[in-house]
C-alpha cells in the first residue's frame, strides 16, 4: 500500500512494539505530528516540555521495561535539546531510537531556518546514526536502527529525517520486529580457563554492573554465588539486580560504596566481574586498585576488557550464555575463611550505621526508608544526580531488578523528573523520584507534563539549599570556599511551584510531621510534589578519598 | 622500558561500507578516544560497495588493541585487521618538489637513481620527483634531499595488504587478543 514517509515512520514504530513515544513537535516533524494525529489509538505520543525531558522520559521508559524508549524531535534546536538525553543513554549502555526531522533535501547546507547538522553533532554519542536521504531508505532505517540499539551493547541510534521524505510517498511492505543479531559466545577454551580460575580462588568475588540486568542473569549470579560461596557486589548501574536483603549482597562498591562491598573487594582474591566496565568511579585509583586480585571480567563488549584495568583473563561475548556455562561448570565449595570474613565485615558495616544513626533527625536514610513503605517490590525508583542519588543508591531496599533508575555513566543533573513520567508510563503504574533542589530546577518546567498525563509521579525533593555534592567536595577538600553552591538566597517553596502547576504539593520541615504528610501525598492517586527540608552539612558517606584505594574508605567523618 | 607501553607505529587496514561519513566515523572515534592517526588512506576496492582503509597509527600496547576493537564496534566498519610488517607489503608514495640548479642537480640525481625514485616535472628552477617504498624509504629519501631545498611536498599514507594467501575477509576475531596474563597497570 501507499504511504507516507511520517505514515512509514508511525507504521513501523508500531511494528516494533512501541506502545509511546516521548516528544515535542516543530516545524519539520509536523508531518509527523500529522501522521501521530491519525495513528492515535495505536500509538501514544507523550508531549514533554522540552526535548531533553522527552528524550529522559524515553530512556526511563527502557530502563523500567527493558523495551527500546522511543523519542521525537524537531530540527535544529529540537534535535540539539536531545543532546544531553541521547549522551545519557550512551554512556549507560541504553537502547534508545531517537527521530529527528530536518529541511529538506533542498535546503540541507544552505545553513536554512532550524538547520542543524545534528548526524555530526551526535556522532560521538550514538551506537549509529542515520541521514534518511530519500524514502526508499526509510523504513529500512528504522528497522535497522531498532536492531543495532537492541544488539550486543545496547545504545541509542538517531534517525535524522528530511521534511520532504516526510511528504513524499511510496509503497510500503512492513519488515516485521527486529530481532537482536547473534551474540558470539565465550569460547571453551577461555572458559575452561575461567572454571579454573574460580575453582582455584579462595577469596572469589562477584562484581555485577549494568551488562548484568541486559543479559537478565540475576537469578543465575544469585546461583553462582551460592555455589561457589561468593559474596556479590555491585556497581551503581548494577543495582537492583540483586535484591539489597539477599545474604549474599554486599552492595555498591565505589566512591560511595558500601563498606563492607568495597572492604572485601579489596581483599579477595579473584574478582569475577560480569557486565561492567571499570568506571573510575567504581574503581578509585586504578593503580591501587584490589592488589591481590585476579580479575576475570566478562562483558558483551570485547573493546571493554583491558580498557579502563588490564585483567587476567578476559572474555567477550553473550553474557546469559556464559554465566550459564560458569554456573554449570564451576565445582560447588565451602570457603568457610572467607564466608566468616564477609560477615566480620557486615557486621563492622552494621555498627558503624548504627553509630552514624540519629533517630531524632530527619536524615535524607529516615526519609527514603518512610518513602519505601508506600512502594512495592516493582515501583520504578528514579533519581536525579548528586548526594541524594548517592543516599538512594546507598540505602533504598531495592528488591526487583530493572527498578533503579539513575543517569550514572553521565551523571546528568536534570535526568529524574522526565526519566521517572517515562518509568511510570513504561511500567504503568507509580513511579518514585528522589531529587535534590538543584537537579529538580534542571526539570522543574515537566511538572506539566505531569499535569497533563495525570501520570502517577511522586516527586520527593531532598531540599538542603545547596549543591550537596560539589559542596561536600568544597567542606572537604577546598578550605570549606563555598563557590556558587550556596541556594539560600534562591530558596524556592516546591509545595506551591506544584500548585501553581496543577500538581498537588506537600512540605515536610521536621522528621515528627515527616510520616503524616508522606501518608497524605501517597493517598493521591496522580502526580504528587514533596518538598523536604533537609540539613545542608549532611555528608554522602562512606566515600574514598581523591586517589585513594577501596581500603582507605572513610566511613565516618571525623576520619576526614 | 616495558614492552608492553613502548610507543610505536602500527598500521591497521579496515574494509568498510562504501557510504557517505564512514570517514567521519572513523576520525571521529581516534578524536573521541585520543588516539594519534599519523596516516589514513582510503579508496575503493574491486567491490564498488567497499573501500578499504588504511590506518597508521602511534601508540602502546594498550593503544593498539583499544584501537582495533573500538574500530570493530563501528557499524559500517566490516573487518579490521593490523597489518603486522612482517606478513604485510606496504608502500607510500610521495611527491617531492626540490629546489634545482645546475650545482646541485647531479646530486639530486644520483640519490633519484639509487632510491629508484621517477623524476616527472622539471624547470629551470625546479624538479618533482616521484617517490613509491615503504615509508622508511621516503624518510631515508627525504633526509638525503633535505639539503637542496624542499619547496613543497604530498605523501599518500601507506597502503599495504597481507602477503601470500591471506586476505581481509577472512574472520579476523583473534582471540588470544582478549588473553592477558598479569595486571600490568599496578603500582609494584
Amino acid at each position: 500500500m501507499k504511504k507516507s514517509g511520517a505514515e512509514i515512520i508511525v507504521e513501523s514504530l508500531i511494528e516494533q512494539g512501541v506502545d509511546t513515544v516521548f516528544g515535542y513537535p516543530g516545524g519539520q516533524v509536523i508531518d509527523l505530528y500529522d501522521a501521530l494525529y491519525a495513528y492515535q489509538d495505536q500509538l501514544r505520543h507523550v508531549l514533554c516540555s522540552h526535548e531533553q525531558h522527552a528524550c529522559h522520559a524515553a530512556d526511563g521508559y527502557f530502563r523500567a521495561t527493558g523495551n527500546v524508549g522511543t523519542v521525537i524531535a524537531t530540527s535544529g534546536p529540537g534535535a540539539t535539546n536531545l543532546v544531553t538525553g541521547i549522551a545519557t543513554a550512551y554512556l549507560d549502555s541504553v537502547p534508545l531510537v531517537a527521530i529527528t526531522g530536518n529541511v529538506s533535501t533542498n535546503l540541507i547546507g544552505r545553513d536554512s531556518f532550524q538547520e542543524v547538522d545534528i548526524i555530526g553533532v551526535t556522532l560521538p554519542v550514538t551506537k549509529h546514526n542515520f541521514f534518511v536521504k530519500s524514502i526508499d531508505e526509510l523504513a529500512p532505517i528504522i528497522h535497522q536502527a531498532f536492531e543495532i540499539a537492541r544488539s550486543g551493547r545496547p545504545g541509542p541510534v538517531l534517525i535524522d529525517v528530511p521534511k520532504d521524505v516526510q511528504q513524499a510517498v511510496t509503497e510500503y511492505t512492513p519488515l516485521g520486529k527486529a530481532e537482536k543479531y547473534v551474540e558470539k559466545t565465550v569460547n571453551s577454551r577461555q572458559m575452561a580457563a575461567a572454571v579454573e580460575m574460580i575453582n582455584e580462588s579462595k577469596r572469589p568475588y562477584i562484581y555485577i554492573g549494568g551488562g548484568s540486568l541486559g543479559a537478565d542473569v540475576p537469578d543465575e549470579i544469585m546461583q553462582l554465588a551460592e555455589k561457589i560461596d561468593a559474596p556479590i557486589g555491585c556497581t551503581l548501574m548494577g543495582l537492583s539486580a540483586v535484591p539489597t536483603d539477599h545474604p549474599r549482597y554486599l552492595g555498591m562498591e565505589g566512591m560511595h560504596g558500601h563498606y563492607a562491598s568495597s572492604m572485601a573487594q579489596h581483599e579477595c582474591d579473584l574478582i569475577i566481574a560480569i557486565g561492567c566496565r571499570f568506571s573510575d568511579r567504581a574503581t578509585g585509583n586504578v593503580k591501587k586498585y584490589v592488589p591481590q586480585a585476579k580479575i576475570l571480567h566478562l562483558d558483551i563488549d570485547a573493546a571493554e576488557l583491558n580498557k579502563n584495568v588490564s585483567v587476567n583473563l578476559g572474555l567477550a561475548g553473550d553474557i546469559h550464555d556464559a554465566v550459564i556455562r560458569m554456573l554449570d561448570h564451576v565445582e560447588e565449595k565451602k570457603r568457610p575463611a572467607w564466608h566468616q570474613r564477609i560477615a566480620d565485615l557486615k557486621q563492622e558495616e552494621m555498627f558503624q550505621q548504627e553509630q552514624l544513626a540519629n533517630p531524632h533527625k530527619l536524615t535524607p536514610q529516615a526519609l527514603i526508608n518512610e518513602v519505601a513503605k508506600y512502594a512495592d517490590d516493582s515501583t520504578p525508583i528514579a533519581t536525579d544526580v548528586g548526594q541524594h542519588q548517592m543516599w538512594v543508591a546507598q540505602s533504598y531496599p531495592f528488591k526487583q531488578p530493572r527498578t533503579f533508575v539513575s543517569s550514572g555513566g553521565l551523571g546528568t543533573m536534570g535526568f529524574g523528573l522526565g526519566a521517572a513520567i517515562g518509568a511510570a508510563f513504561g511500567a504503568k503504574k507509580r513511579s518514585i523520584l528522589f531529587t535534590g533542589d538543584g537537579s529538580f530546577g534542571m526539570n522543574i518546567g515537566e511538572l506539566a507534563t505531569l499535569k497533563a498525563t495525570g501520570a502517577p509521579v511522586v516527586v520527593v525533593v531532598f531540599n538542603n539549599r545547596v549543591l550537596g555534592m560539589v559542596r561536600q567536595w568544597q567542606t572537604l577538600f577546598y578550605g570549606a570556599h563555598y563557590s556558587n553552591t550556596d541556594l539560600h538566597d534562591r530558596e524556592s517553596d516546591f509545595a506551591k511551584i506544584a500548585e501553581a502547576f496543577g500538581v498537588p504539593g506537600f512540605k515536610i520541615d521536621t522528621l515528627e510531621e515527616m510520616p503524616e504528610v508522606i501518608a497524605k501525598a501517597m493517598a493521591k492517586s496522580g502526580p504528587v510534589v514533596i518538598d523536604v527540608k533537609i540539613d545542608p552539612d549532611e555528608f554522602v558517606l562512606p566515600m574514598l578519598p581523591p586517589g585513594g584505594s577501596m581500603d582507605q574508605i572513610i566511613t565516618m567523618r571525623e576520619e576526614i | 622500558m616495558d614492552k608492553k607501553k613502548k610507543i610505536e607505529k602500527f598500521e591497521i587496514a579496515c574494509l568498510v561500507d562504501n557510504s557517505a561519513g564512514v570517514l567521519t566515523r572513523v576520525s571521529s572515534l581516534f578524536t573521541r578516544r585520543g588516539f594519534n592517526i599519523n596516516s589514513l588512506t582510503v579508496g575503493e576496492t574491486e567491490d564498488p560497495n567497499i573501500s578499504r582503509m588504511t590506518i597508521s597509527v602511534f601508540g602502546d600496547e594498550k593503544i593498539r588493541s583499544q584501537c582495533i576493537k573500538q574500530l570493530r564496534k563501528l557499524v559500517n566498519i566490516r573487518n579490521v585487521k593490523e597489518m603486522m610488517p612482517d606478513a604485510c607489503v606496504s608502500r607510500e608514495l610521495a611527491l617531492i618538489k626540490l629546489r634545482n640548479n645546475s650545482q646541485t642537480r647531479p646530486e639530486i640525481l644520483a640519490a633519484v637513481d639509487i632510491f629508484r625514485c621517477k623524476i616527472i616535472d622539471f624547470s629551470p628552477n625546479t624538479l618533482c620527483v616521484e617517490i613509491t617504498g615503504e615509508s622508511t624509504k621516503i624518510d631515508a629519501f627525504l633526509e638525503v634531499v633535505k639539503p637542496y631545498g624542499i619547496l613543497e611536498m604530498s605523501r599518500t599514507g601507506v597502503v599495504a595488504v597481507q602477503r601470500g594467501c591471506s586476505y581481509l575477509f577472512e574472520d579476523d576475531l583473534d582471540e588470544s587478543a582478549f588473553m592477558e596474563t598479569d595486571r600490568t597497570d599496578l603500582i609494584a
